[in-house]
């Protein structure tokens, strides 16, 4: 069974008004499980929406979809996935392992066991001694990490994540990616991933799945093949050049495509 | 990875409130010598600037020294009475606090309500708010009249409306006005992506409003709360006075300064005795925000 289907699904916002907008058409997608896959393209091509109509915090207009067999309400209300945004939204009143505690605080846990889990996942993230630690006394990437730490409170077997690394620099940001991926392959999580960057997509993911604005929709999949486990040697690899070469000429095909369509509009 | 960790300042933080008491002590000093060079220098019956009756008068009538109002504190109350007007003073001021404390509690809850039920329902924040605003414009004289005679027919399961429950009644009056529109500023305070979140968890409203919302709210409740505390005072010593409650500090500010031609320094002791009340009970309120907002990051506490 595939962790994530999408079937035919289209988002219209704001219908019948004047300012309506085609978020996003036909879009057909199916993600296996243990699968890391990257949505990519530029602003306006609905990444983020289809990663919300996935998660239930959008309903679609039309289409289906389905998250480990259920409906995205029914997976939300189960809590099949954790979800990650760009701003870590830590919650600046309570300490780091409150944090990561809130999801199973609101699913009713005892305290005893909230506090193992969070002790447990401070640990995947190697932030084991900041537990007591406030979140404004952090980081920037040590902040993300504790996002993660709190998305994979749950266990979910799915992870959606919105720009988690965009608000950081560089060098953080490479750290960050290999942690991520250290951190799938021990809890073998599929992961849908947001991102305007395209080495940070081909370097995670299995595919690259590459979108075009006006109106949203899917234009290309790419398959990336690394061989084996990515480590920082990935980086340098050829495999890794070609997938970036092949993103980047599937994302210049869209604004072909949409300078083109510019000129049919007059 | 750059791992910088601050940790927070506390003994700065102590440091900086013991100078606002140094600085408020220092404040009053100096009220207190404008007040006597004023007295020295300005004139005795009033005067005149450009035509216009701005300078108040300065004599021993309308202006007692400091040390007279000071010492007033010693004297017996009436002549031939053996309380010391401090004692009395005192005990109209615990009088009225109790008094502005039920005044302070009911405002609080009632505008917390109110916030929560616009917070809630767009509906209700359009329909509630303008009223709202309204009902601070209505005079508070005007309406003790009316809460006295209410209250008079009150009674619940055997239990009789007390007299001064109308005047803590009027001080949540106006005490409740300010923590109604800062707790609807606080819960819809939280950015979207933090609402977003509560939703991916499937919370639900009333978690969402615990969770996330109070806690959001706290940084703008607690100002209003200053407010409504020493709004509650003002509403509570008005009332006593427009009501004729006994036994408060705004029956006793009325008293003295009907004596004011005879024995000017005595409504001051009064007068300051209300300002006393205000500050003890905005003092509360500032405990109350150091302890809630001790381990929030440092821009947030002011």
């Amino acid at each position: 069974m595939s962790a994530v289907e999408i079937r035919n699904v289209g988002k219209i916002f704001n219908v019948g008004s004047s300012n309506q907008v085609d978020a996003l058409v036909d879009v057909d997608l199916s993600i296996a499980s243990g699968e890391f896959v990257s949505l990519i393209g530029p602003s306006g091509c609905g990444k983020s929406t289809l990663l919300r109509l996935v998660a239930n915090l959008l309903e679609p207009t039309s289409g289906d979809i389905a998250v480990n067999g259920k409906s995205p309400k029914q997976a939300r209300l189960d809590q099949d996935y954790g979800m990650a945004f760009q701003q870590s939204g830590l919650f600046d009143w309570r300490s780091v392992a409150k944090n990561i505690e809130l999801p199973l605080e609101l699913k009713g846990w005892d305290k005893a066991k909230r506090r193992e889990r969070a002790i447990e996942m401070l640990e995947l993230v190697k932030l084991a001694d900041f537990a007591e630690h406030f979140p404004w006394q952090l980081s920037g990437g040590m902040q993300q990490r504790v996002a993660i730490a709190r998305a994979l409170a749950v266990h979910p077997q799915l992870l959606l994540m919105d720009e988690p690394f965009g608000a950081l620099d560089e060098m953080t940001r490479e750290h960050m990616q290999g942690e991520l991926l250290s951190i799938c392959r021990r809890t073998g999580s599929t992961v849908i991933f947001v991102t305007h960057s395209i080495p940070e997509a081909v370097y995670l993911s299995n595919r690259v799945v590459v979108m075009s604005p006006r109106p949203g929709r899917i234009t290309k999949i790419v398959d990336v093949d690394i061989e084996g486990e990515r480590t920082d040697a990935t980086r340098d690899d050829a495999a890794f050049f070609a997938g970036i070469t092949a993103v980047r000429e599937a994302l210049r095909g869209v604004e072909m495509t949409a300078h083109v369509r510019g000129i049919e509009d007059r | 990875m750059t791992a910088t960790v601050t940790t927070p300042q506390r003994t700065s933080a102590l440091q900086r409130r013991l100078r606002r008491v140094v600085l408020f002590v220092v404040s009053l000093l100096l009220v207190a010598v404008v007040w006597e060079v004023y007295k020295a220098i300005g004139p005795a019956d009033g005067g005149k600037i450009f035509g216009w009756k701005l300078l108040p008068r300065s004599n021993d009538n309308a202006m007692p020294h400091v040390w007279e109002m000071l010492s007033r504190y010693a004297d017996p109350e009436l002549r031939g009475s053996s309380r010391a007007i401090w004692r009395v003073v005192l005990a109209g001021a615990w009088f009225s606090f109790r008094l502005a404390l039920v005044g302070f509690f009911i405002g609080t809850v009632l505008g917390l309500l109110l916030a929560i039920l616009m917070a809630r329902f767009k509906v209700a924040e359009r329909g509630i708010l303008p009223y709202l605003v309204v009902s601070q414009t209505v005079p508070l004289i005007a309406l003790a009249p009316l809460v006295v005679s209410w209250g008079g027919k009150l009674e619940i399961f055997g239990w009789e409306w007390p007299r001064w429950l109308s005047a803590s009644v009027l001080g949540g009056f106006l005490a409740f006005f300010p923590v109604a529109v800062g707790g609807l500023r606080g819960l819809t305070s939280p950015p979207a992506a933090s609402v977003e979140l509560m939703n991916s968890y499937a919370a639900s409203w009333t978690q969402t409003l615990f969770k996330l919302r109070f806690p959001s709210a706290v940084p703008f409740i607690v100002p209003a709360l200053k407010l409504a505390a020493s709004s509650a005072v003002i509403g509570v010593v008005v009332a006593e006075i427009s009501t004729g409650l006994k036994g408060g500090i705004g029956r006793l500010i009325i008293e003295y300064a009907r004596e004011a031609t005879s024995d000017p320094a005595k409504v001051f002791t009064a007068v300051f005795g209300a300002a006393l009340l205000g500050l003890t009970m905005s003092g509360f309120v500032t405990l109350a925000d150091i302890y809630m907002m001790r381990n929030r990051p440092k821009e947030a506490t002011t």
